[in-house]
């Protein structure tokens, strides 16, 4: 599904992604783990197509498709999608309108009709229940005022109504008491089909409970230096990644 | 030219009117940048005009004015003078009265708080009458034309009167719009709204980008009075607009809704003071501001909760767009709280189009002229869809959509 081979990437003149290579087939789930600086939101934020990121090499192949050549929008049409590490407030535009509109430029992008208010409000009651959201967000201006947990559990509605092929969870799990995390990890886990592929990026080992991966790879530098099954986190978790980076070193 | 010669400038070009209140505006001038309620709003530029009586136009035509596809009585005031041939009053139920403030009484101004308020009690020429008697329920908006063809410094002074007795309901629409820069109408519009009457009144100011308008709105309400105001302010070199509700019984409901748009060289001002007086009342002021070019925008809003007001719901917020680097927004939400037991809240936010909402709206699907018009057009929406009439909401959704499409972060994209 997702094929990145020797990915480089430079922002401001800094090499911060130094060739990643990583290959995530179709009903997988992937962790990225790594110390702080090392480039996991570098490598969410190129996926996702942000502007201010020099692609010095590499590839990004997606379903075939060169992922690279494509805009940000065009990206989440093809089924990608990015649960923001900081989602944005957007001052007077309202979630819900907002949501429908997102929706609907999938819709249109498939050759669907668009939905209507009234049936898209029907879908968004479905998908809120889920994330256990509050109705009265979604009368609210996007993001804005919502608490951090709020900011997070509207990313994976968000998610849950694009209903992606292949979703990144930038650290969807920072910021989170235990009770929230639960209510996220329940809704990533329910979105997960053999169809689609998921890559959650954290910096802790604790959404791993929740969110159990097929692979854990090790980021340090710019670079995966470690891959591994879902015990590895287990083992980050209890000694850190300073080994990793020794014995990278050695 | 100071200061002080252009009022008396002014007042010589002016007709006789009040001597009193000619007295009173020679004595306190145009107001200074140093006089606190006109910090941001410097009316330099209007001091400069070459000032001159504006005369009646026959040629005036109704030509591009909104709310021309509503039907129901209008009254048109060509630079400050009733137009009789555009004006159109027909047949009008019993208790309900609509006519030039010439054509019949009128009733004493409230004593004026300011320069412009007394400059305006002095020299008023004409303005609307609007008079609802009690239980009469007029389901038919009146329509009020203020056009402007006047220029270099062809001032007019109008005042409005808008009467709304027990169990009453009315919607007024305004319009304001100009041909010529450098005009100045000085207007003030008093609302009376008695006890439980339900009035809607639309401000829609469209001046001439070069001509100064100042207009001043006294609302008194009586017990469980529903009044929403809505002022669409999209033209005028300078455009200030003094905003003053009295709510003066328990039970009321007010709501002051605004949107400014500012382009190149406008700077459009709201100046509000809500004084609740009596206990249970709700009152909710929502400004939303979008500014383009090197335009500037103010807001002042001060919510007044006097003794005993208590059981107050106030709600105030001034949310500003700025799409350009050098349009500039001043902006003062206050509260004022001498009662005990009140829910009061305020708030501002300036904000940019900026690079992230714009991303984060594709990294949901939404191309970036999509992601720049929703940004701008929700923003401008949020408040033009609290305007209840049907005809006119959809009407000024229209021109407001129309003028964001000329605004900067769109033709930029």
């Amino acid at each position: 599904m997702l094929e990145i081979k020797n990915l480089q990437a430079r922002v401001e003149g800094k090499a911060i992604l130094k060739g990643i290579d990583l290959s995530i087939n179709a009903g997988e789930v992937h962790a990225i783990m790594g110390p702080n600086g090392s480039g996991k939101s570098t490598l969410a934020q190129v996926l996702a197509g942000r502007e201010g990121y020099d692609i010095t090499d590499g590839s990004v192949a997606y379903n075939g498709e060169d992922l690279l050549d494509l805009g940000p929008e065009e990206r989440v049409r093809e089924g990608f999608f990015l649960a923001f590490q900081y989602p944005v407030e957007i001052p007077g535009v309202n979630t819900t309108y907002f949501l429908r509109a997102a929706v609907n430029a999938l819709r249109d992008h498939r050759g669907e009709a668009e939905l209507s208010a009234v049936d898209f409000l029907k879908l968004m009651r479905e998908k809120i229940q889920l994330l256990e959201l509050d109705e009265s967000l979604l009368k609210r201006s996007v993001n804005e005022g919502f608490s951090g947990g709020e900011k997070k559990r509207a990313e994976i509605l968000q998610m849950a109504l694009l209903d992606p092929k292949f979703a990144v969870l930038d650290e969807t799990d920072s910021g989170l008491d235990i009770d929230a995390l639960k209510v996220v990890a329940g809704g990533v886990n329910h979105l997960k089909r053999v169809d689609n592929a998921q890559l959650v990026i954290t910096h802790y080992q604790r959404l791993l409970d929740y969110i159990v991966p097929d692979y854990v790879h090790v980021l340090v530098d710019g670079r995966i230096v470690k891959s591994g099954p879902k015990e590895l986190a287990l083992e980050l978790e209890e000694r850190g990644y300073d080994w990793i980076i020794e014995e990278q070193v050695a | 030219m100071d200061v002080k010669d252009a009022a008396s400038r002014l007042l010589a070009a002016l007709p006789e009117g009040d001597a009193a209140g000619r007295t009173r505006f020679a004595e306190l001038g145009f107001p200074s940048p140093r006089d606190e309620d006109w910090r941001f709003t410097p009316v330099k530029p209007i001091t400069e005009l070459n000032f001159s009586a504006a005369s009646a136009d026959a040629d005036a035509t109704l030509e591009g004015c909104v709310f021309a596809a509503i039907d129901g009585p209008q009254l048109v005031f060509v630079n400050g003078h009733y137009s009789e041939a555009l004006s159109q009053v027909g047949e009008l139920p019993a208790g309900v009265e609509v006519r030039p403030m010439s054509a019949g009484d009128c009733p004493t101004p409230p004593a004026p708080e300011d320069a412009f308020g007394a400059l305006n009690a002095a020299t008023v020429t004409d303005g609307p009458f609007i008079s609802v008697a009690d239980n009469v329920h007029f389901e038919t908006p009146v329509r009020v034309y203020y056009l402007s063809t006047g220029s270099n410094g062809a001032t007019a002074n109008l005042r409005g009167y808008i009467r709304a007795e027990v169990n009453s309901r009315v919607t007024v629409l305004e319009s304001w719009t100009g041909t010529q820069a450098s005009y100045f109408n000085n207007a003030s519009t008093e609302l009376h709204a008695a006890d439980n009457a339900q009035v809607e009144h639309v401000k829609f100011q469209d001046e001439h980008t070069g001509a100064f308008h100042v207009g001043g709105l006294h609302t008194t309400l009586g017990r469980d009075a529903r009044v929403a105001h809505h002022s669409l302010a999209l033209g005028g070199r300078i455009a200030r607009n003094n905003l003053r509700a009295h709510l003066n019984g328990t039970g009321i409901e007010a709501v002051l809704n605004g949107l400014y748009l500012p382009r190149a060289g406008q700077l459009i001002d709201h100046h509000m003071v809500v004084n609740h007086e009596q206990p249970h009342c709700d009152s909710h002021e929502y400004f939303n501001g979008i500014l383009d070019d090197d335009s500037r925008a103010v807001f002042h809003g001060r919510i007044h909760v006097h003794k005993g007001a208590d059981k107050t719901d106030a709600k105030q917020t001034n949310k500003n767009l700025l799409l350009s680097d050098s349009a500039t927004i001043d902006t003062k939400p206050q509260l004022e709280i001498y009662a005990d037991d009140v829910k009061c809240t305020h708030g501002a936010t300036i904000g940019q189009m900026n690079a992230e909402q714009i991303f984060y709206l594709r990294a949901r699907g939404l191309d970036e002229e999509s992601a720049r018009r929703m940004i701008m057009h929700a923003f401008a929406g949020e408040i033009v869809e609290r305007i209840q009439f049907e005809t006119a909401r959809q009407e000024l959704d229209r021109i407001v959509w129309n003028r964001l499409e000329q605004m900067g972060g769109l033709v930029a994209a």
